[in-house]
């Protein structure tokens, strides 16, 4: 029999809501330090490769206020989350244009700043390259030489003497006889250019290194355990005495993951130890020195039958992981095992490249991927759709996969509710309904998208929480998954109180501190949800199974008989037993004699998908179980363009993801439409621009724009669909990412739909439109 | 160098002495240690260091603390003098902010907004705070429980 649930799928308040609102919630940089406080500048490369000849750093000393002075000589550790090819401070060459080369550790910002620019470096500069196509090249100068020797996880493949740092293949069925009996062949190229996660709080950390080897750093952070490993790790200190210490996140979005510019602040606390030191990024160093979104040109070839089944797809993706690939190889990697999209085909070739170029590093960013290489696979559906005369929702619908059909790398597809969320959006959506614009020189038109998108993970990666009980029957839960404004804390509490039939009032979730919070790999991947809302629900049993026992020995009644309701125990056989938990939850139960039975009630549970596994045949991709699940979804827009102008505005959006259960639903529906406006963004208006030297144009929100609230559809319909993923806490699986993914494709469609033009390269700019309708004019002979 | 100014902050006279170049955003946060105010971008660009000055919203990141000499400034702190305002309740019951980055310089706005137009239409919102950005919300929710407080009354 199902129970009824009480908290999880219910509406409510988010726990952190009311701190935010009345400006109580602490972000890093709110937290007081006291006068003793640091302050730490970096120097930053010119060049976007050079070799460093020499760094003479004595005039810096000098400089009134500073404390210390570092660079590459100090530290020349290497370090990474999945391939150690980063470096806290270059020693021999830099590789992008802001990368920190030194720094300056001073009273105040300001004689920092000012001894900064007293390093003197001699660089002999090296030939640049911008382009992943030319980069992959045999004959290209290496970016990497030495990248046979760097550390690297075992399901990474770097290819030394080339700038591959990683590449992912999958090789199923036989590609190129299929292409032969297909019915209709399409073959193209798309374009997708790095963006920026553009969090409104930069990047800080504050670090403090104590006499007796205590590392302490408090980051605006998504990995607080994983920045521990990494700096415990590269810098020799025992975990033990490492603390990250998380406070509130101004926005994430990937670029918070892993780690950054927190590994120089760790470094300049060594130099002056008993003193906290602080970096902040500023806006610019935002832009070119945390990470951005990979670049990506993909080339889609796809075969479809008479029926409209697709039946193979050779899709190649050229990624542009910038000057490291320590986080993007695996963003490379994951978008390899998916690159098919969210159908089912029975011949696949994919070969995802991880290729170094002199541009900023990049790493994770919302979507891992997915959307860059859904942007080209959905443009390929559609115009596929129209080749062969069938309706682009009824294509996808054909071709959608489904539960226990094989994915490219062979497992079974989990169940999932991508029909539903078609058919959901195309309902919304209106789809097939024309709707003219009552303004002639505008015109109206409709796109459409399907996706999916599963965690991106090793196969190793777990989550833990701690649960304990105060004397009032109230609980503070230790769980080390990050709050980003995705709602973790309240669907935490949520789990807790449902499995404990607890009021959501009595529960406190705590923000990470390593110290003090079991382990969580990180919050990243749309995965704590599952992960650790998994690991949460097993410490709320263990804790209700030590409750249920306690009363149990004490009152001499079967354990069968007793249930947990509203924050007491009852019993089913006895109507008149109550026994709350602030009786006995750390004070135990008296019994007639005047001992007691129980003591502290304390509950832990941990989570990790001990089914999953990156051991695969590296030449076809096939054999292991890289992904635990894919969530699924779709995504329509309708837009209005201005032929005059080329501009364009979206009016209506409907996007529905399959959720699984959600445990929040308002928050569900919050990430569904702040996604698609961060997508919004990346189909219409940014884009990172570098010169030839590999400098960013516009690294400041005046000339990279992001959405503000004119840019937005007046009309957006989030949706959510609920098929049960079986592994998850009451069904749950993750979809905040998701939402971002159907948006530069469904704008894209909706533009061919509109005018008959196809755009391949986003952002899609009035300048695009106006040169596309030109260029349609001239064939047409007009 | 350094010169006394005199202002009224959330309703209490301030005196500080501060360097000719020194930004108000500054001197609230790290000297009076009034934090709601945010750093985003220290250019006038995003909006999070939105304050009153006057009642009229300014970006703090771009204004010298000399220019509110005689001034009155009034942050989220004061704001909120006397319990949660409407605006406030609003913006909870709507779940309107994720990340809550961008959340005291919206509420500024917003209150700036209405205490001008008490019962603005929902372009009338859009256009007041289309100079804070938020990455995270897609601003809907923020809108929706603007316009439920003008709702009211
Ligand atoms: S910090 Fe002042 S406008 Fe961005
Ligand atoms: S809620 Fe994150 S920036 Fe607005």
């Amino acid at each position: 029999m199902e129970r009824e649930l009480k908290y999880v799928g219910k509406r409510a308040v988010r726990i952190d809501g009311l701190e935010k609102i009345t400006g109580a919630a602490k972000y890093t940089d709110d937290l007081d330090f006291g006068p003793s406080m640091l302050y730490v500048a970096v120097l930053e490369s010119p060049y976007a490769h050079a070799i460093i000849k020499n760094i003479d750093t004595t005039e810096a000393e000098k400089m009134p206020g500073v404390r210390a002075v570092l660079s590459g000589k100090d530290f020349p550790e290497k370090f990474g989350l999945y391939l150690k090819d980063n470096s806290i401070f270059p020693a021999d060459r830099v590789r992008y244009i802001g990368q920190q080369v030194a720094a300056v550790v001073a009273e105040t910002p300001a004689q920092a700043e000012a001894a900064v620019k007293k390093i003197k470096v001699d660089y002999e500069p090296l030939p640049v390259l911008q382009n992943p196509l030319d980069a992959i090249k045999p004959d290209a100068p290496l970016i990497h030489p030495d990248l046979g020797k760097y550390e690297v996880v075992p399901w990474l493949y770097p290819q030394p003497g080339t700038n591959i740092a990683h590449v992912r293949k999958i090789r199923k069925g036989d590609v190129d006889k299929a292409f032969k009996e297909a019915e209709y062949v399409l073959e193209d190229w798309y374009h997708v250019p790095h963006v920026v996660h553009a969090p409104i709080e930069t990047h800080i950390s504050v670090a403090l290194y104590s006499y007796d080897g205590r590392l302490t750093l408090w980051n605006s952070t998504q990995s607080p355990h994983t920045q521990r490993n990494i700096i415990a790790h590269s810098l020799k200190i025992p975990h033990k005495n490492v603390r990250v210490i998380a406070s509130y996140v101004g926005g994430g979005f990937g670029g918070k993951a892993g780690i950054s510019m927190e590994v120089i602040a760790a470094v300049a606390a060594m130099k002056v130890p008993g003193h906290p030191v602080k970096l902040r990024w500023t806006r610019k160093q935002e832009f070119q020195n945390s990470s951005q979104r990979q670049e990506l040109y993909a080339h889609i070839k796809m075969g479809v039958n008479k029926e409209g089944k697709i039946i193979a797809l050779k899709h190649e993706l050229f990624w542009d992981v910038g000057a490291s690939a320590e986080y993007g190889s695996n963003v490379v990697n994951a978008t390899g095992f998916s690159a098919t999209g969210p159908y089912y085909i029975p011949n696949v070739y994919i070969d995802s490249f991880a290729i170094y170029t002199n541009r900023p590093p990049c790493g994770a960013y919302r979507g891992f991927g997915y959307s860059e290489f859904h942007f080209g696979l959905e443009s390929h559906i559609d115009r596929m759709a129209k080749i062969i005369g069938m309706d682009p929702v009824e294509f996808r619908r054909k071709n959608a996969i489904q539960r226990g059909q094989p994915v490219a790398y062979g497992v079974e597809m989990n169940p999932t509710g991508i029909l539903e969320c078609i058919d959901k959006v195309a309902e919304k959506i209106e789809w097939g309904k024309e709707n003219k614009s009552p303004d002639p020189t505008k015109v109206r038109a409709k796109g459409f998208a399907a996706v999916w998108k599963a965690p991106a993970m090793p196969p190793n990666e777990s989550s833990a929480a701690f649960l304990k009980f105060s004397e009032d029957g109230s609980i503070n839960l230790l769980v080390s998954g990050m709050e980003l404004g995705q709602g973790f804390l309240t669907a935490m509490a949520k789990i807790a109180a449902e499995e404990l039939s607890l009021p959501l009032e009595k529960i406190r979730v705590e923000l990470p501190d390593t110290d003090r919070n079991p382990y969580e790999w990180q919050t990243v991947a749309s995965h704590v949800t599952w992960s650790c809302g998994n690991a949460v629900r097993r410490a709320a049993i263990d804790a209700r199974n030590q409750i249920l026992d306690t009363v149990s020995r004490a009152y001499h009644i079967d354990k069968a008989n007793l249930y947990l309701e509203d924050g007491k125990v009852k019993c089913y056989t006895d109507p008149e037993f109550e026994l709350p938990f602030e009786k006995f939850v750390i004070d135990g139960i008296e019994m007639p004699d005047g001992t007691y039975r129980g003591g502290p009630i304390m509950g832990h549970g941990m989570f990790m998908p001990e089914f999953t596994s990156a051991k695969v045949n590296p030449e076809t991709g096939l054999g292991g179980h890289p992904n635990v699940h894919y969530t699924t979804g779709a995504g329509a827009v309708e837009i209005e363009i201005d032929k005059e102008t080329g501009r364009i505005r979206v009016l209506k959006m409907a996007e529905a993801f399959d959720a699984g259960k959600a445990i929040n639903p308002d928050l569900v529906e919050g990430q569904i439409v702040g996604g698609f406006v961060q997508g919004l963004g990346t189909a219409l208006w940014e884009e990172v621009k570098f010169d030839e030297n590999g400098r960013i144009l516009n690294p400041n929100f005046t000339d990279y724009k992001i959405p503000t609230a004119l840019d937005v559809p007046r009309d957006m319909n989030p949706i959510i669909v609920e098929v049960a993923q079986p592994d998850g806490p009451f069904g749950a699986r993750g979809i905040a990412e998701h939402t971002m993914i159907p948006v530069m494709p469904a704008v894209a469609n909706a533009v061919e739909n509109a005018l008959g033009i196809r755009i391949k390269d986003v952002p899609i700019t009035p300048e695009k439109i106006l040169n596309a309708l030109r260029e349609k004019g001239q064939e047409n002979g007009n | 160098m350094k010169k006394e100014i005199n202002f009224t902050l959330n309703g209490n006279p301030v005196k500080i002495e501060v360097m000719p170049n020194e930004k108000l955003l500054d001197v609230l946060r790290d000297r009076l240690g009034v934090k709601s105010p945010k750093h985003g971008c220290g250019r006038g660009e995003c909006g999070a260091c939105s304050v009153l000055l006057n009642g009229k919203s300014i970006r703090s990141c771009i204004t010298l603390a000399i220019e509110v000499d005689g001034q009155e400034i009034t942050t989220l702190e004061g704001l909120e003098k006397n319990g949660m305002t409407e605006l406030q309740k609003s913006f909870l019951q709507h779940n309107s902010f994720q990340c809550g980055f961008c959340a005291p310089g919206m509420t500024i706005t917003a209150t700036e907004l209405l205490n001008k137009n008490p019962h603005p239409d929902e372009e009338e919102v859009r256009e007041a705070i289309a100079g804070n950005l938020c990455r995270c919300t897609g601003y809907q929710n923020i809108i929706d429980a603007i316009l439920d407080v003008s709702k009211k009354e």
